[in-house]
């Protein structure tokens, strides 16, 4: 468990003395603070044209975390692109690779590193959301449950995404091959759009939206935490069994 | 403390590493000597199981490369070609990583990283960034980073490779400090660095054992034969170099005469001696009295390939003399 936590450490460290972090947290904070912004422009808008304030957490709370949810699809590539990439391209995997650790503790260290980059981001957009409860009263358990809904879709695009990054050298084919997986299984469920059974139905299963989309509502369920777990589940065994590759392959 | 069985490597298309044996007693520096793609990293990235063999068997400190890599690994430093540095990470920090990842904690932690730096010299770098480094520091915090955890064995790949010559001269005398409590081995493609670090020698090429001895037996077989370099200057024009050439081929004792290289009025011969026999004097003579001018007469040193054609070659005789 230490190794885990001394490798999950130095990964989380690299983003934050490098200006990768800066630089995704900016950007992060000023698209974040745009969409709010609107959010809360149209909020305004509704209230003066009905009767009294609007809902709080339909016109601000839900449209924001719906859009975070999509932005994290660009964002996530940009973090996982170097987590193995870059250590082969250095050769610094091979530090790695010949210490007493196994290949499973590299792998959730560096998953878990990657995570607290993507929960400091997340951070930002709450800090985005602080001003509607300051000035509002909005209910905060859908707010709750639409992290939570965050925080298991990004962690199965980072280990998706870290998987891909054991696969190559170049962190650039890292980060587009990501990049497109992630838009392709968010766009899955259009299947359903002109056919509602069949593949199209295996395909809308397997799309990120279908499954988020409940948490945005506020709902946990049960169908939808197991597909983001399984997701996680199986990125992190496809990475060990790929950093083990490296070894019969070569 | 380390033993290699008939090890093999093959990659998809060529065989890297080609049913190689040795063995390294504990405490023992042994020089891995081969040119550049004879297989040298291929081997000690079998012996840090970075890779498995595809055939044989390698173990270290009785411990099974492929059965137990833990084990190996607890008891290996391994410096890799390129130093495995993060450019990003200061010196301490880095060093404070990688004494984790060997499983050191704590005060152990500390004190290990002090006694490191202070035997690489690196003390005064802790608090730099590595991408600041140059490339003699790099080497030496890589070496740091491969002794932190007081392995047994201590796996080298080049490691005087890009340095300065103060440099080498340092990083020899540091790795020929640590034999005793560590068993060595340290590749290389320059023969005096075996000499002058080493107290066996296992060498390869194209992926083949050519041989494995100690280091005085090695420059006693080489010895003897010495190779020579002749420069003769025509005194008055025109310089024939077939003539000095024949002329040189009839002193007593040369085995071969080339010709190196040719131009205004001068002529650079290497002349090969036979075994035991010293012909400087008699070079001298012969170029003198045939009426040229003799510029230079210098020990040429041998290199890496005459010393495989020499091994090889030497052991062809033996087998033949003794048939």
């Amino acid at each position: 468990m230490s190794n885990i936590l001394a490798i999950a450490q130095k990964e989380l460290k690299s983003y934050f003395v490098s200006p990768i972090a800066y630089a995704l947290l900016a950007i992060y904070a000023l698209i974040s603070g745009w969409f709010s912004l609107i959010a809360i422009a149209n909020f305004i808008e509704m209230s003066q044209q009905g009767q009294g304030p609007a809902d709080l957490n339909g016109y601000v709370i839900a449209p924001v975390v719906s859009n975070a949810a999509v932005l994290s699809l660009f964002l996530i590539p940009m973090i996982t692109m170097r987590l193995f990439a870059e250590e082969k391209r250095t050769g610094t995997i091979e530090l790695l690779v010949t210490s007493p650790v196994t290949d499973m503790e590299i792998v959730l260290g560096k998953w878990l590193g990657a995570m607290g980059m993507y929960a400091a981001i997340l951070l930002v957009k709450l800090l985005c959301l602080s001003f509607v409860f300051m000035f509002g009263n909005p209910d905060w358990r859908p707010l709750a449950t639409a992290y939570l809904g965050m925080f298991l879709q990004g962690g199965a695009l980072l280990s998706i995404g870290m998987f891909i990054s054991n696969t190559t050298k170049n962190q650039i084919v890292a980060g587009a091959t990501t990049f497109g997986m992630a838009l392709l299984f968010w766009t899955f469920d259009w299947a359903t759009t002109f056919k509602a059974d069949g593949w199209a139905k295996v395909l809308a299963y397997l799309s990120l939206t279908s499954h988020f989309s409940a948490y945005a509502r506020g709902v946990i369920d049960t169908k939808d935490t197991i597909y983001f777990l399984s997701v996680i589940v199986l990125g992190i065994f496809l990475t060990a069994r790929s950093l083990e590759s490296l070894r019969w392959r070569a | 403390m380390i033993k290699v069985e008939g090890v093999t490597k093959r990659y998809a298309r060529f065989t890297a590493v080609d049913n190689v044996s040795f063995e390294v007693r504990k405490g023992q520096i042994v020089g891995f000597l081969g040119p550049n793609g004879a297989g040298k990293t291929t081997t000690m990235r079998i012996l840090t199981c970075f890779l498995p063999p595809s055939e044989g068997k390698a173990s270290v400190a009785g411990f099974d490369v492929l059965a137990q890599p833990m084990e190996v690994k607890k008891r290996i430093g391994y410096l890799p070609e390129t130093p495995p540095l993060y450019p990003d990470m200061e010196v301490g920090e880095y060093l404070d990583f990688v004494g984790k990842l060997k499983g050191l904690r704590g005060n152990d932690l500390a004190k290990r990283i002090t006694e490191v730096s202070d035997k690489t010299n690196i003390g005064d770098v802790r608090s730099k960034l590595i991408a600041k480094l140059s490339k003699g520091y790099r080497q030496r915090v890589g070496l740091a980073q491969a002794l932190l955890h007081n392995p047994d064995v201590l796996i080298l790949d080049e490691p005087t490779s890009g340095l300065d010559p103060k440099q080498i001269l340092e990083t020899r005398e540091l790795i020929k400090g640590l034999a005793g409590d560590h068993t060595i081995i340290l590749s290389t493609h320059i023969l005096p660095e075996v000499e002058s670090t080493c107290e066996r020698v296992v060498i390869i090429s194209k992926g083949k054992l050519v041989a494995t001895d100690t280091v005085d037996n090695l420059t006693n077989r080489m010895r003897g034969s010495e190779n020579i370099g002749v420069e003769v200057e025509g005194i008055d024009g025109e310089l024939d170099s077939k003539a000095v050439q024949r002329r040189l081929e009839q002193v007593s004792g040369v085995s071969k005469v080339v010709l190196r290289e040719e131009k205004n009025n001068r002529a650079m011969f290497e002349v090969e001696s036979l075994q035991g026999r010293s012909i400087r004097a008699d070079l001298a003579r012969a170029v003198v009295e045939g009426g040229y001018a003799l510029t230079e007469l210098k020990a040429a040193g041998m290199s890496l390939e005459d010393v495989f054609l020499q091994l090889t070659s030497a052991d062809n005789t033996e087998k033949g003399e003794a048939a």
